[in-house]
């Protein structure tokens, strides 16, 4: 009996050994799967460029978000999945002595506009009702396909913003404002419909911190130029041009991007590292909280490059016969067409004047004959009725 | 490929053969010409047009929709199958064209965006088409047409006839807009070019670098579909698309103040090959004013000459034909260099037989008046012309004060439609059948007054000012040379835009420049120094008011100093009357 026991123990302790076994397993089984799971899981890249700032001498917005669109461009995402809103044209306005383009270096180095762009919202169309209702995906049925954010939960979004800002909000086009409260609603809204997978926010503007302190959603990683009561400062100004050309934040965060090619194998941290103060005057900011992912494991190319998924395969495919198209059977035509007169004098001078649509009568008509049957009436009598009727 | 023959079957039911026959198919019947017309004007400038068409013998409206698209855009033929497209216009223009200065262009455009198009019979709801069709164009040209709506868009009742093959014009299904602030630049270029079959990666296109079609005077580029006739019997139509590129270089700012032109100064590009695509490729040189090369000189030399009646005149112009080799020479690239020999002052140019122009009269910001002239510079014969106003709804016209004046004498129009506008809904239309004595200068006046717009109305810049889209003035002017009215004889592109119905007159649309009006624009600070002013005059007045009315004064000892305290305190030991 006592033999029994021991064994009994022994065999138990053995029993509780291999499920502990298996249960460790399974963690590290786990583990690895949670690992693939946090780790970038997107599919395609989509990027929301926006220029806020409209007039002559606001140059330097149009040229940030323009080498922003070159480098992503660049690094893989084609233009229809990428959403340009430019405030205001430069490139052709009257005042620029060198048309079709917009330099981001002095003596004319680099020509961000380029030969192939593609700007979607241009002009009065950049307002903070179209910016809000691009990201939530709440346009009217009739906008074409290259004005909206067609995004899906494996979509990793880059938002660039500029402009002029100040403490909590960001001015649209000298007339209206957006505030860090309804971007923040904004982002939350998109976490809800699934429009993406994780969220680059990039902001060039006057204490432009101030715009990413109020997000609430998960998944979203910001950087801003400029602290709360810092303004961001314009870079260098072209003497041929008159303007000042890029913002210094945008700049140095161009010549980073200029090194960056798709299989590069950079990191967010050496995107924090862009413009330190003493290139920047004002101090960047980020802000990983929200982000699930370590930083230092995001590549840069997750949100400015473009992923390609490509699945080789060796097995041939074998096409069907193409598809036969039966021609309709000739019908000749015995009518005879003819273009149409171009100016027929005599039928427009005797042209027919167009039938109006009928309308029931006004009820200033109406009031007016009743007041006359009224009078007419009480003058002669109810007797005559008879007469009408 | 193959098809399949139909079956055969005769009047008693019975298959003829049960034998299949396979043939090959007949290719697509589509085309595709190019050519590039180089046109040097007097005063120095260069003008260069491009043209570019596509035939295709298809059915759009079919109910098996096309999918097979060779040189034909895939973007729009499906826009035409899906809005029931019969003709489609539209361009896009920067800068106005000087009639006096340059002559009549061959395509003319107003200055920004002009869309018209004409839809089929078929269509029940006309408006709601067109503003998804303006929509769906927006995105194809990356332009703010969706901006058109029902208080920019007309419906001409005479005006913008058909240029293509219809059964019947029914007026209801022409609708006409036009966004004279519309921007050009190479956002819109790109999609453009997008659509011509070879791209600009071979042929004429490859001369299309922005950097140096934005640096001219004038930019229009334009598209057209319609239908036309294939043959001479015209019992069959096919679709027509044609794209044209209109510039004009001017020659100080890319000329350098130098008399020489060449396509290298001019586009920076040469030419090494002719679109593969194409059926046909040329460059055309207009060689009129330069018979026995007096005055410029060309090379590489051309035989190749043709002679083509256009505009009401019959010019002679020296051929480059791209898809021979020869023609590229030993260097594999052409060149073209058009060199002045001298200074001296030319013969003059012909004289534009109509010409217009447009101004705001008046001072102020409550009215104004809008005058139109239009010059007739034929010295015998009067013709009529159709003058189209569009005024937008925030300028109200008074029509009982128009005036039609010719020669001093009053000149009463033999039609006019009015429609008038409705606030914030539709525009005025105004249409006038004028018919312009020889030698005369017509002017067409009417007054307005200006409104004001609701505060969420304005444009972010409203101190800019707000603009009124060119007037469209339509006429079929006499022409000293007989056109040539046979449709289907090969003519160049340049010549064959217009339909041509008799032989002594040609048809011509002038665009008078837009206007620029200010509205009394209010000053958009005032919301801001209003609540400041107004709550400092409630907390000064009101306040102080308040305070007077309701407060009460009580007498209060003062508190007495510590010396008398002491004092006072020591009295009432003593038993002795204290201090005040």
């Amino acid at each position: 009996v006592a033999y029994l026991c021991f064994y009994s123990v022994q065999l138990s302790n053995m029993l509780a050994a291999i499920i502990m076994l298996i249960f460790i397993c399974f963690c590290v089984h786990f583990q690895n799967t949670a690992g693939q799971f946090f780790s970038s899981g997107h599919t395609n890249n989509w990027a929301v460029l926006v220029c806020t700032s409209r007039f002559w001498f606001n140059y330097r917005h149009v040229a940030n978000t323009l080498s922003v669109y070159r480098s992503v461009k660049r690094l893989g995402i084609p233009d229809s999945h990428i959403v340009l809103m430019l405030a205001d044209d430069m490139a052709c306005n009257h005042r620029n002595p060198k048309p079709a383009t917009v330099f981001s270096h002095r003596n004319m180095e680099l020509n961000v506009y380029g030969d192939d762009v593609e700007v979607d919202y241009r002009g009065y169309e950049v307002t903070v009702e179209n910016f809000l209702r691009v990201l939530t995906g709440r346009l009217p049925p009739s906008t074409p396909r290259s004005k909206r954010l067609l995004s899906d939960d494996r979509s990793n979004i880059l938002i660039y913003l500029t402009g002029h800002g100040g403490n909590g909000f960001l001015k649209f086009q000298d007339s209206e404002e957006i505030s860090n409260v309804e971007l923040a609603d904004a982002f939350e809204q998109m976490w809800q419909k699934r429009r993406y997978n994780e969220l680059l926010f990039i902001i060039d503007t006057c204490q432009g911190a101030s715009m990413y302190e109020r997000f609430y959603s998960p998944n979203i990683m910001a950087l801003a130029s400029s602290q709360v009561g810092e303004d961001s400062l314009s870079h260098q100004p072209d003497l041929a041009i008159g303007v000042h050309l890029m913002d210094r934040y945008t700049f140095y965060l161009l010549e980073f991007l200029e090194d960056i090619h798709p299989a590069s194998k950079s990191n967010m941290n050496d995107l924090f590292k862009v413009c330190p103060k003493s290139q920047c005057v004002s101090t960047p900011g980020h802000r990983t909280d929200l982000f699930l992912r370590d930083p230092g494991s995001v590549l840069i190319t997750d949100f400015f490059g473009s992923v390609r998924k490509v699945e080789i395969t060796m097995e041939a495919i074998h096409l069907t016969d193409p598809i036969l198209q039966l021609e309709d059977g000739e019908e000749v035509q015995e009518k005879t067409y003819s273009y149409v007169d171009q100016l027929p004098v005599s039928e427009i001078i005797h042209q027919k004047p167009k039938q109006k649509d009928w309308h029931p009568p006004d009820g200033f008509i109406l009031g007016l004959w009743t007041l006359i049957l009224l009078v007419f009436f009480k003058t002669y009598g109810i007797k005559h009725l008879k007469h009408i009727f | 490929t193959f098809y399949i023959e139909p079956l055969k079957i005769n009047k008693l039911g019975v298959r003829a053969s049960d034998t299949f026959v396979l043939t090959p198919t007949p290719q697509p019947k589509d085309d595709f010409q190019e050519e590039l017309v180089i046109r040097p004007l007097h005063s120095g400038d260069i003008y260069a047009s491009f043209q570019f068409r596509t035939l295709w013998e298809t059915d759009f409206m079919r109910e098996n929709k096309v999918s097979h698209y060779r040189l034909f855009p895939k973007s729009l033929g499906q826009v035409i199958s899906k809005f029931s497209v019969r003709e489609l216009h539209i361009s896009f223009t920067q800068g106005y064209w000087r009639t006096m200065q340059w002559g009549q262009p061959f395509l003319p455009s107003p200055p920004g965006a002009e869309l018209w198009v004409w839809f089929q019979d078929s269509v029940t709801d006309v408006d709601a088409a067109w503003k998804e069709l303006t929509n769906v164009l927006s995105g194809i040209f990356c332009a703010s047409l969706n901006f058109i709506d029902s208080t920019n868009t007309v419906q001409p009742s005479a005006s913008f006839k058909p240029l293509g093959i219809v059964n019947e014009t029914d007026h209801r299904f022409l609708r006409y807009a036009t966004l004279p602030r519309e921007i050009v630049c190479t956002e819109n270029l790109t999609p453009w070019k997008k659509l011509l079959p070879c791209g600009s990666k071979a042929g004429l296109a490859v001369l299309l670098k922005s950097e140096k079609l934005f640096h001219s005077s004038f930019f229009s580029q334009t598209v057209h579909i319609r239908p036309v006739c294939q043959d001479r019997e015209c019992k069959t139509t096919s679709w027509e698309l044609r794209q044209t590129l209109n510039v004009v270089f001017d020659l100080h700012t890319s000329g350098q103040g130098k008399r020489e032109w060449s396509l290298f100064k001019m586009f920076s590009r040469t030419l090494t090959e002719a679109c593969p695509l194409a059926s046909s490729s040329k460059i055309y040189i207009d060689v009129t004013d330069n018979p026995q090369e007096e005055y410029f000189e060309l090379s590489p030399a051309t035989p190749l000459l043709s002679q083509a009646v256009v505009l009401g005149d019959r010019r002679t112009f020296s051929v480059y034909d791209l898809t021979q080799q020869v023609t590229f020479g030993t260097v594999r690239s052409l060149n073209l260099l058009i060199r002045w020999k001298s200074t001296e002052g030319e013969c003059s140019m012909l004289r534009p037989l109509l010409h217009a122009e447009r101004y705001v009269a008046g001072y102020g910001l409550q009215t104004g008046e809008i005058h139109t002239v239009m010059y007739n510079n034929h010295p015998f014969r009067s013709f009529p012309v159709l003058l189209l106003d569009s005024v937008p709804w925030y300028l109200r016209l008074y029509i009982h004060t128009l005036t039609v004046t010719s020669k001093g004498k009053d000149n009463t129009p033999s039609y006019i439609h009015y429609q008038p506008s409705k606030d914030r809904m539709r525009p005025h239309l105004l249409e006038m059948l004028v018919q312009l004595p020889p030698h005369s200068v017509t002017e067409v006046t009417v007054q307005f007054e200006r409104a004001l717009l609701k505060w969420t109305e304005y444009t972010p810049d409203p101190n800019h000012g707000f603009y009124v889209g060119s007037s469209v003035i339509s006429a079929l002017v006499p022409s000293s040379v007989a056109m040539d009215t046979n449709i289907t004889q090969e003519q160049p592109l340049f010549s064959s835009f217009f339909p041509c119905k008799e032989e002594s007159s040609y048809f011509v649309r002038v665009y008078t420049e837009p206007l620029l009006v200010n509205l009394p624009t209010p000053d958009f600070s005032m919301p801001y120094n209003v609540i400041c002013l107004t709550c400092t005059v409630v907390a000064v007045g009101y306040g102080s008011l308040y305070n007077l009315l309701t407060r009460s004064f009580q007498i209060e000892e003062p508190n007495p100093r510590l010396a008398k305290k002491i004092a006072n305190f020591i009295r009432r030991i003593r038993g002795v009357p204290l201090l005040s």
